[in-house]
């Protein structure tokens, strides 16, 4: 899995709440047996019209977030279907961390297994945020989690919390399966006094 | 002082220390062709092994189609996707309920049906809807695919304690209003994200008086509210079910087992970190109106005016819905006319739901500007119904009698709404562009869909004349 660290980049905002894995990967793109290819159908019908043209009116197909690798939604982010296609997509697309009021459970937990950084702020944290992102074009983040800091070059300076053993695993890169298997003495000690 | 939450994850902690997840024994693995090949290439390109191959169990349900089985899948890709799961299971010595299978449905409609969903297990799958296995008082939860894989590797989770949550009924549903409204006038109250971090209990006169099928379909909508998994403590609705099902334990290990299971509830003093109190008694049908299942009225109310909304974001999502359902604020459920209905889903497609539509439909037929489909939740199902007369019904009313599958509740398949087409479905989502794009999605009870698509709106089904 890919490291965490610390990392800049142009923030998107994403105004909606309750967007659903459904809306981030639409169903007709999950029939690939691969993890990768998925990155160019992210949000597909929002990003797309039915005649195939790029919508003009979706936040992330205007100009000014071309290349953004930030996203900032509104609450209840990644709600619905636990497709892990959903942050394969977000990282192909480009973004390596999504900040929002509030994640589905199996959304976050399959962000934390591709190192992608899901930051739950308060909601008026998040709405500050969009608001700089929607009026200031180039506006930047640094995300830092070593540090647990999301911050920009005008102050605003935000703390964030984050398992620690879910930091520990984005930081060092570490594939779980591996920690897991050196518990096999646990594993086999359970499986014998449970038949 | 446990709750039947912490009875069933103390069972199977393999693995405590401080500041790490829990490391959790799974008992029960189901797999299926769209979030499993992705684990395998994993385990593949890591050289491991699936560690015991006899507790994970396939189907293809996602994207098979549910017309004609003789012909070939004419999607490439999906046909792609379920040889892929088929030399998957040989490869790793993995039972399949392959396509041509009598046992063949619904991943979460088979479990049960099998007897390989039992009380007191730990049960995954790499579905949301998983939590339908909590209704057997297991702990039943859905994952992503890096988890499938974690699972066929080690047997294990890592899992951070959920909170518990309580959802207390009182009073009985009255009739006409079934499980499936229950689950949506909780969802209504607590929001689709009302449950997050939560495992939700059903409790209360009116959980207990449901079917196996009904508490399915319950804790089936657990992950509509957030919650990743729900549960009903067993009782002898839950153990009469499960005699004499293929993999349920037989003999002197049957008794054993019973007795184990009747000890799988909340102690009388456990402690919840939330109840929720459901009066029960005063629900009634209910009618999403919007693109998030917690958007949802009584049948007998009106489209509510985002104006009213409790907080700018709820109206802003209100307001959104509304443009993508076509739908104006104040307007009565009852005068909004449908195109489609679907009766399916893991959600409501097993033999009491079709058996409930079946009762609405018998000496109707559908609304001419309606088309209909039935698609049963396995085979099995499928046959029962058949054995009973149900197709009959359904076929003679005007709607198709379709193979086991998903179908059009994710629209994977050939089986989706056109731009525009409005719904009445007995499925769990009503996400945009969920049951194909630009469709509009309705989730109602099967009793609903079926008044529905013979009255060509939505009507109330307490005051249907059954013939």
């Amino acid at each position: 899995m890919n490291a965490f660290r610390k990392h800049t980049g142009l923030v998107a905002p994403l105004d909606r709440a309750n967007v659903d894995t459904d809306q981030i990967i639409p169903k007709q793109f999950l029939k690939r047996i691969e993890r990768t290819g998925f990155g160019e159908f992210l949000f597909y019908d929002w990003r797309y019209l039915l005649d195939g043209q790029p919508n003009p009116s979706f936040v992330l197909n205007e100009p000014r977030y071309k290349g953004a690798s930030i996203l900032v939604a509104d609450k209840n982010f990644g709600c619905g279907s636990s497709r892990e296609h959903a942050p394969w997509a977000l990282g192909e697309f480009g973004f390596r961390a999504i900040i929002a009021p509030s994640f589905a459970d199996i959304f976050a937990n399959n962000c934390f297994k591709n190192g992608m950084l899901p930051i739950t702020l308060t909601t008026e944290q998040v709405h500050e945020i969009m608001r700089r992102a929607q009026q200031q074009e180039g506006y930047e983040l640094t995300v830092d989690l070593e540090r647990q800091t999301v911050e920009d070059s005008q102050g605003l300076s935000i703390l964030f919390t984050v398992s620690e053993f879910q930091r520990y695993c984005l930081l060092e890169g570490l594939d779980d399966i591996g920690l897991t298997l050196r518990h096999e003495g646990a594993i086999r000690a359970y499986e014998l006094s449970h038949g | 002082m446990s709750t039947l939450f912490e009875k069933l994850w103390q069972a199977h902690v393999v693995r405590e220390a401080q500041g790490e997840p829990t490391l959790l024994y799974i008992d029960l693995h189901l797999i299926h062709e769209v979030t499993s090949p992705q684990a395998f290439d994993g385990l593949r390109q890591a050289g491991r092994n699936v560690r015991r191959s006899c507790l994970t169990f396939g189907t293809v349900d996602h994207n098979v189609p549910t017309t004609d089985r003789s012909l070939p899948i004419a999607d490439v890709t999906a046909a792609k996707q379920v040889e892929t799961l088929r030399r998957n299971c040989k490869e790793f010595g993995i039972q399949l309920f392959d396509i041509h299978s009598p046992e063949q449905g619904i991943v979460h409609v088979i479990g049960p049906e099998l007897g390989l969903t039992r009380p007191g297990m730990t049960i995954v799958c790499g579905d949301s809807h998983t939590s339908t296995h909590g209704a057997f008082g297991s702990l039943a939860f859905g994952i992503g695919t890096s988890e499938v894989e974690h699972v066929l590797a080690t047997q294990c989770l890592l899992q951070t304690k959920p909170r518990t949550m309580k959802v207390q009924t009182h009073g009985r549903l009255p009739e006409g209003v079934t499980a499936k409204d229950l689950a949506l006038g909780i969802i209504g109250k607590i929001g689709t994200d009302g449950a997050t971090g939560y495992t939700i209990e059903y409790a209360g006169d009116a959980v207990r008086a449901l079917s196996m099928e009904g508490r399915m379909t319950l804790c089936n909508m657990s992950i509509e509210a957030g919650a990743r998994a729900g549960m009903i403590a067993p009782d002898d609705a839950t153990f009469a079910y499960l005699k004499g099902r293929r993999f349920a334990p037989t003999g002197e290990a049957w008794e054993k087992a019973v007795s184990y299971w009747k000890t799988l509830k909340s102690d009388d003093d456990a402690v919840f970190d939330r109840v929720i109190e459901i009066d029960a008694a005063q629900l009634e049908p209910f009618v999403t109106w919007g693109t998030s299942p917690g958007m949802v009225v009584p049948v007998t109310s009106f489209v509510p005016d985002p104006a009213e909304a409790k907080s700018a974001a709820d109206r802003q999502a209100a307001e959104r819905a509304l443009e993508y359902m076509a739908l104006k604020p104040r307007m009565s459920i009852q005068d909004i006319s449908i195109d489609r209905a679907f009766i399916g889903s893991c959600t409501n497609a097993r033999i009491e739901d079709l058996r409930a539509a079946a009762r609405v439909v018998k000496g109707y037929r559908i609304s001419s500007s309606v088309s209909a489909m039935v698609v049963p939740g396995s085979q099995d199902v499928k046959k029962a119904a058949e054995r009973e007369g149900l197709d009959r019904i359904f076929n003679e009313a005007g709607f198709e009698w379709r193979e086991a599958g998903c179908s059009m509740c994710l629209g994977m398949n050939a089986d989706i709404l056109q731009p525009g087409e409005r719904c009445a479905s007995t499925s769990n989502r009503n996400f945009e562009g969920r049951q194909g794009r630009g469709g509009r999605t309705h989730l109602v009870s099967p009793m609903m869909a079926a008044a529905a698509a013979i009255k060509g709106h939505f009507t109330d089904v307490r005051d249907w004349e059954f013939k």
